[in-house]
């Protein structure tokens, strides 16, 4: 038998129909830079960002209201998308907001998926009693637009928390909000595959040689099943960030001292009317960039990740 | 056919049982009904008397099936914000949302119904085309961008439609309505575009999908070279067989168009049971979250029955006795 060499990581990589399928789509690689663009600046905000827009003692009043790419007449900077009443550079006011979107975003895209996932799972391979609760349950819950139950959890939340840590706590809350949200599509997805994995020979090999349920579970069925969560994630990502906008855009979302994209264009409505357009039509480009840009690579991976379609 | 029936009521039950329970475990247990209702400053005696008349120490089954009964009776108790029974803020807010939403959905029926016929029948023609990129914007703008950008340019820049409210309206009983006045009829054209967008080009795409797939059908190329003509093939054997996913889909998008109206509503300051339900849970009125959300079970409960009693009208399999069909 003569020894056959094992491929290492970036061969696999380079030899998978992944990185074909993603080399072969233009729009793909678009969106995939699009994001990853958007995802650098918003993290590394504070070192790409010319001003430190949250901090009261950065912004120069007499700056207010400065046109896109005009001087403020206070500092004379340059504001590249304008400035809003304080003077607070958008194009910095976007760095920050956009990290405090993306971190809801996939903060709650992570805590659902868990929860999902681990429900699905169990209803999968337990069955009966147990499947037929959490299923119930999420038949129910899928039947409700998702911002209502946000908008549910987020005031049980306020009336258990005191007022006074409202504001330190918004932050969770609303990753708790949103996830809760969107467990269900996760749970369906793993209970059908782990209904149709659980009687595969592998699993009853497993069980044959001793091994117990949970292992089983977690490192033989979950495995098989993670292409079609990983489409709905990166889906659900793009909808957990217009969720928070539009939580925050009803004002019951991030407070105004850590604002988010949805927070922003709550601020750039007050001053549309009155023809300072800028404020809010760049964090709502954001958002429409974001979410497209997710959007597409979602679809891609739902096609590459298609053995039909291959 | 009766069995099919009694089991889809019950199933009804069942969901408006369980809501019922979510609403009463945030009465009960979010924050104190008692402290909620009569302030800090009241006595203890007060406090007592309090819980004693909203029956706080009895057993809880007891508190739910009376909770259950009062629901039932439409008395869902008294705003903790405003003092008044939620039953009347929910009475007078119901003709706005009731309207808002029956002419949005009527409109993404008939326009997605007749667009996805359409597009699907001209697959390559360049409407159609036209009309499906169109409608990637519905699905990919989030739906408070498209109001505030239909405000900014129908209101801010043309001046031709008020951007917020009902306009005048006119009273019968305690029903409102906004037809039948010139103000109230401009103010419901923004609403209804921005709440019917979404739903009508999901509508649309589901419809248009359907089609393409019933079309490639055996029974379909059959009916061709039997010489039927192209209005018989189309609406007589596709259409109807689109029908039974279409309807299952589209019931459901339509019964929770209320609870999409939340954000509608919040955009144009349309003084509706959506924005009444956000402005509770900014200042945690519990009980009228409670009795919001199983306003909007209720809804959702009886157009899935109307959808369940649709299948026989759909499907003849279902009025012999045969498969129920997956939902």
């Amino acid at each position: 038998m003569t020894d056959v060499p094992i491929p290492t990581l970036r061969q696999r990589l380079n030899d998978s129909d992944l990185w074909l399928s993603f080399k072969a789509s233009p729009v793909t690689i678009v969106a995939a830079f699009t994001t990853l663009l958007i995802f650098v600046l918003a993290f590394f905000a504070p070192v790409f960002a010319p001003q430190d827009a949250f901090n009261p003692a950065a912004l120069n009043l007499m700056d207010g209201f400065t046109h896109p790419m005009e001087r403020g007449a206070g500092s004379n900077m340059l504001f590249l998308l304008g400035s809003d009443a304080q003077g607070r550079d958008m194009l910095s006011a976007l760095f920050y907001g956009t990290r405090v979107s993306l971190i809801v975003g996939l903060c709650s895209v992570g805590f659902s998926m868990l929860l999902g996932i681990s429900l699905g799972l169990l209803a999968g391979y337990l069955g009966g009693r147990v499947e037929q609760l959490i299923m119930r349950v999420a038949d129910i819950q899928l039947s409700f637009p998702g911002i209502l139950i946000a908008l549910l959890i987020f005031g049980i939340a306020r009336g258990i928390i005191p007022p006074n840590k409202h504001e330190t706590t918004a932050l969770f809350v609303i990753i708790l909000a949103i996830g809760l949200s969107h467990w269900a599509q996760y749970a369906r997805t793993v209970r059908a595959s782990a209904l149709v994995e659980r009687n595969k020979d592998y699993v009853q090999a497993a069980r044959l040689i001793g091994i117990r349920g949970l292992a089983i579970m977690a490192r033989h069925i979950l495995p098989n099943v993670m292409g079609p969560v990983l489409v709905i994630a990166t889906i659900n990502l793009a909808l957990a960030v217009i969720e928070e906008a539009t939580l925050s855009f009803f004002g019951v979302g991030m407070p105004v001292t850590q604002p988010s994209l949805g927070t922003l264009i709550r601020f750039g409505q007050q001053y549309l009317i009155s023809g300072e357009w800028w404020i809010l039509l760049f964090p709502a480009l954001t958002i429409v960039i974001l979410g497209l840009a997710i959007n597409l690579l979602g679809d891609w991976l739902r096609d590459a990740l298609n053995p039909k379609l291959r | 056919m009766f069995g099919y029936l009694i089991r889809s009521v019950l199933q009804a039950i069942v969901v408006m049982l369980a809501v019922a329970f979510i609403a009463f475990s945030m009465f009960r247990f979010v924050g104190d009904p008692v402290a909620s209702i009569v302030g800090q400053d009241a006595t203890l005696k007060d406090r007592q008397e309090l819980a004693d008349s909203l029956g706080l120490n009895d057993p809880l089954l007891v508190q739910f099936a009376r909770f259950v009964g009062n629901a039932a009776q439409g008395d869902f108790g008294i705003s903790y914000r405003q003092g008044r029974p939620v039953a009347t803020l929910l009475r007078e807010r119901l003709p706005a949302t009731i309207e808002l939403a029956v002419i949005s959905a009527a409109l993404a029926l008939v326009l997605g119904l007749g667009l996805g016929i359409y597009t699907a029948l001209r697959r390559d023609g360049w409407a159609a085309n036209l009309v499906m990129s169109l409608s990637l914007i519905g699905v990919s703008l989030p739906t408070f961008l498209i109001g505030i950008g239909l405000i900014y340019f129908f209101g801010v820049v043309l001046r031709w439609l008020p951007t917020f409210g009902r306009g005048e309206t006119v009273a019968f009983g305690w029903w409102t309505t906004g037809l039948l006045t010139e103000s109230g009829r401009k103010s419901l054209i923004l609403p209804v575009v921005t709440l019917g967008f979404y739903q009508l080009t999901l509508i649309m795409r589901l419809v248009r999908s359907e089609m393409l797939e019933v079309m490639r059908a055996d029974y379909i190329r059959f009916a061709r070279a039997r010489g039927l003509t192209d209005g018989a093939i189309n609406f007589k054997h596709a259409l109807k067989n689109t029908m039974i996913p279409v309807v299952t889909i589209t019931g459901l998008q339509l019964g929770s168009i209320v609870a999409f109206a939340i954000t509608t509503e919040t955009v144009f300051n349309w003084p509706g049971l959506g924005a009444l339900f956000v402005k509770s849970v900014e200042v945690v009125d519990i009980p009228v979250m409670g009795a919001y959300l199983m306003f909007v079970g209720l809804i959702f409960v009886v157009v899935s029955l109307i959808v369940d009693m649709l299948y026989f009208l759909i499907d003849p399999r279902l009025r012999t006795g045969g498969a129920v069909p997956a939902k």
